[in-house]
């Protein structure tokens, strides 16, 4: 198919080393209409330095109010290609792990009836198919779901729960990231797909302190693998570091952040009671140290992007619970935060910022978790607390 | 149309163990450590003794299915047919064979795979639609993101950095790909305030949600036009409105422009996980290649090149040496923008009089 549209600006970010969006474009151009008229609208917002879709609108497939994102051009006229452009948002596998077959079996089903753009993958995870019309959204569902493939979150749901490697590839897993984010998904299939909440609920799952998926910063809840007994050492891989360049005193010991650790030369000595488990020294001397046994995850609540009242990073709630399947206590505790949302959310209020405006001790107090000096950087520096009926002598 | 087949609904995803290579399957949770061999390749080795070797090559994120296919003709060739994305968009190679692995790392480098972004390196870069799939873009998100790279590729798949620098673009402040938790990112920035279409009001939108919307209490009703007004003095320019109330656009072609903000991270290594902070408050919009936040960044990137310890993020090196140094050396101006009067205001002014000249 020839290029239907000149694109003398988007022509330029074809060229230089790093992989190009717009020879993907190109690509999908040569046997895809949307895709030409695609390039042809981008064309127009480079030159014009102004985005030409509109507000969404509500498209999906029967059944779901989640899933498909509605857009349409503000200039269909001169490209009727993109006049509907909705994407569809597909689940991911936990771990984004894929066989080329299944890869294959989507973009047969994405030639067929999209764009043949995709995002490998969206911020929150899914699979992200790049534009198709209405009338298209049944059939790709059909073709999709009864191959085993089921539509991701959006607007006020449960969005797709994401994760890091975990134990499918790194040591340092402290739980199983993958098996949890596959439970949480199927266990919350309906809060997903049918939008319930005052606004969007994000679950992301770190296997450790490094936390590869971004969790602290964007998810509502985010559960960060760690451990409670001791960093488990090998100390002839130590003096292996030692002897092949590393100074330890300088890169490994001097970077402590709390001071917990010396080194004689000879040994590496942890007080592990002191140790706040960052993973520095594990991340960077990655044959001699390795988390300890005893293992879980810390969970955090409340973070978000800066709208409305400015970014939030999850904070500590449950300093450590055990993740092993079934997750009773954890799904018992997201059950009990979702109802207190319930209660108290004001629409489009993230449950960070719900808990930001009644107070973290009313949160506490309602969901049933206890006070943990874990919880907080620091004791409050006024002396305005409540207190309940039952603190006060009658 | 053929016949449709019959759907299913809330099966949710496949189980990722459909998807795991043989070798990953039999040490699944069993690694014992890990080798980073070159920029774009490390090795996991088990308990078992079990090796699996990856190699990973870049991404635009934005992919056509006929790319996915080539990815997919390479996975079957060296790899069984198993491959994984990463959490920024990297393409991930697994291999139980390390006798495969240099041919692999061969023929990627033929057809133009840029390998890389493994270690203290610039991984890929996290971003957002902007022009090419969104209402609210303020800036566009893969031609920002192809235009820095383009200048910064040399730490993707060769140069070393004192610490892992990761960037991240947002075409609007509503940051779907939440990066203001990143060393480096750019956010799309609006200077004006939405226009109220008065017609359109009536008909498109809830005059309370889109009155709630406003984080200054700048927006109230305008009954007599069945419509809303705002207090341009107070408005900051964030366009909750418009996510809310379409007949609010605030998008002006001649102001928006992008924002750079800096010394993020979300790891909890040495320090606490900490917000990026302002750097730059606006750079013009200058597609197809934006030279001036190229060129910042660069800068930006270059002093902390400079002046970082080894395995020190950047917002490490910039509490370390603080802020009012920063600006000096990266010489990038200090403006009134860079005071917060909103929320978290009071936790940033400087409450000591211990600062450098």
């Amino acid at each position: 198919m020839a290029q239907k549209h000149q694109t003398p600006l988007l022509d330029e970010l074809e060229k230089g080393p790093f992989p190009s969006f717009v020879k993907e474009m190109k690509r999908a151009a040569e046997h895809s209409e949307y895709a030409q008229d695609l390039l042809g609208q981008l064309e127009l917002s480079y030159k014009e330095k102004v985005t030409h879709w509109k507000h969404g609108g509500i498209v999906g497939v029967r059944g779901y109010g989640a899933g498909v994102i509605g857009r349409y051009s503000d200039v269909p006229d001169k490209f009727p290609g993109v006049a509907h452009f909705h994407t569809v948002r597909v689940n991911q596998p936990a771990g984004f792990f894929y066989t080329t077959s299944a890869l294959r079996e989507i973009c047969d089903i994405w030639d067929k009836y999209g764009s043949g753009l995709t995002n490998m993958h969206g911020s929150t995870g899914d699979i992200i198919l790049l534009g198709t019309k209405t009338d298209n959204l049944e059939p790709i569902f059909a073709e999709l779901s009864s191959r085993g493939w089921d539509l991701g979150g959006s607007g006020s749901a449960v969005r797709t729960p994401s994760c890091c490697v975990g134990p499918g590839r790194c040591e340092w897993a402290c739980y199983d990231t993958l098996e949890l984010t596959y439970q949480i998904t199927q266990k919350y299939q309906d809060e997903l797909h049918r939008p319930m909440f005052p606004y969007k609920f994000k679950f992301k799952m770190a296997g450790c302190a490094v936390d590869c998926i971004a969790a602290i910063a964007r998810a509502d809840m985010s559960i960060i693998g760690t451990w409670k007994d001791n960093i488990q050492i090998d100390q002839d891989e130590v003096r292996n570091y030692a002897q092949s360049g590393m100074d330890i005193q300088k890169e490994i010991v001097d970077m402590c952040p709390t001071g917990c650790m010396s080194w004689d030369g000879n040994e590496l000595k942890i007080n592990d009671e002191d140790c706040n488990r960052c993973m520095h020294c594990i991340a960077k001397m990655t044959k001699a140290l390795r988390p300890g046994k005893e293992r879980g995850a810390t969970i955090l609540l409340g973070s978000k992007a800066p709208i409305v009242t400015g970014a939030l990073m999850s904070w500590v709630i449950v300093p450590f619970m055990k993740m092993e399947p079934p997750y009773e206590e954890l799904f018992d505790l997201v059950d009990r935060i979702w109802e207190f949302w319930d209660e108290h959310g004001k629409n489009r209020e993230r449950i960070g910022e719900l808990i930001e405006r009644l107070g973290f001790p009313t949160f506490l107090k309602e969901v049933g978790l206890d006070p943990h000096p874990a919880m907080v950087k620091e004791p409050r520096r006024d002396p305005f607390f409540f207190w309940s009926e039952e603190d006060i002598e009658k | 149309m053929s016949e449709l087949p019959q759907r299913q609904t809330d099966i949710g995803p496949p189980h990722f163990s459909k998807f795991l290579p043989p070798v990953i399957k039999n040490n699944y949770g069993q690694w014992k450590y890990h080798e980073i061999k070159s920029p774009g390749v490390m090795v996991h080795v088990a308990e078992s003794g079990d090796k699996i070797w990856t190699v990973r090559v870049a991404s635009p994120r934005l992919l056509s299915t006929d790319t996915i296919r080539d990815i997919c003709e390479i996975a079957d060739k060296y790899c069984d047919g198993y491959l994984r994305f990463t959490t920024r968009h990297n393409v991930e190679f697994l291999l139980s064979d390390e006798s495969k692995v240099d041919p692999l790392v061969n023929e990627l480098k033929e057809k133009g795979y840029m390998i890389g972004g493994i270690g203290a390196r610039i991984s890929n870069v996290v971003h957002t639609q902007g022009w090419v799939h969104c209402h609210s873009a303020a800036t566009d998100a893969s031609g920002l993101v192809k235009a820095m790279m383009d200048e910064l590729h040399e730490y993707f798949h060769t140069k070393e950095l004192p610490a892992k620098v990761r960037l991240a673009v947002a075409c609007c402040v509503n940051m779907c790909g939440a990066v203001h938790c990143s060393d480096i990112a750019l956010v799309g920035v609006h200077k004006t305030p939405p226009r109220i279409e008065h017609e359109k009001v009536k008909n498109l939108c809830e005059i309370p949600s889109t009155v709630a919307s406003c984080p200054t209490s700048a927006i109230s009703p305008d009954p007599k036009n069945k419509s809303v007004k705002i207090k341009l003095e107070k408005c900051m320019y964030c366009g909750n409105c418009y996510s809310v109330c379409p007949a609010m656009p605030i998008a002006d072609p001649k102001n928006d422009g992008v924002a750079i903000v800096v010394g993020g991270k979300v790891s909890n290594l040495r320090s606490n996980p900490m917000f990026s902070k302002l750097a730059v408050p606006w750079l013009p919009n200058n597609p197809p290649r934006w030279p001036e936040v190229t060129d910042a960044v660069k800068k930006i990137l270059d002093a902390y090149i400079d002046g970082a310890k080894k395995h020190e993020r950047l917002g490490e090196w910039i509490e370390r040496i603080g802020w009012e140094k920063f600006f000096k050396i990266t010489g990038l101006e200090f403006r009134l923008q860079h005071i917060d009067d909103f929320t978290f205001a009071r936790e940033t002014w400087r409450m000591a009089a211990t600062f450098k000249w």
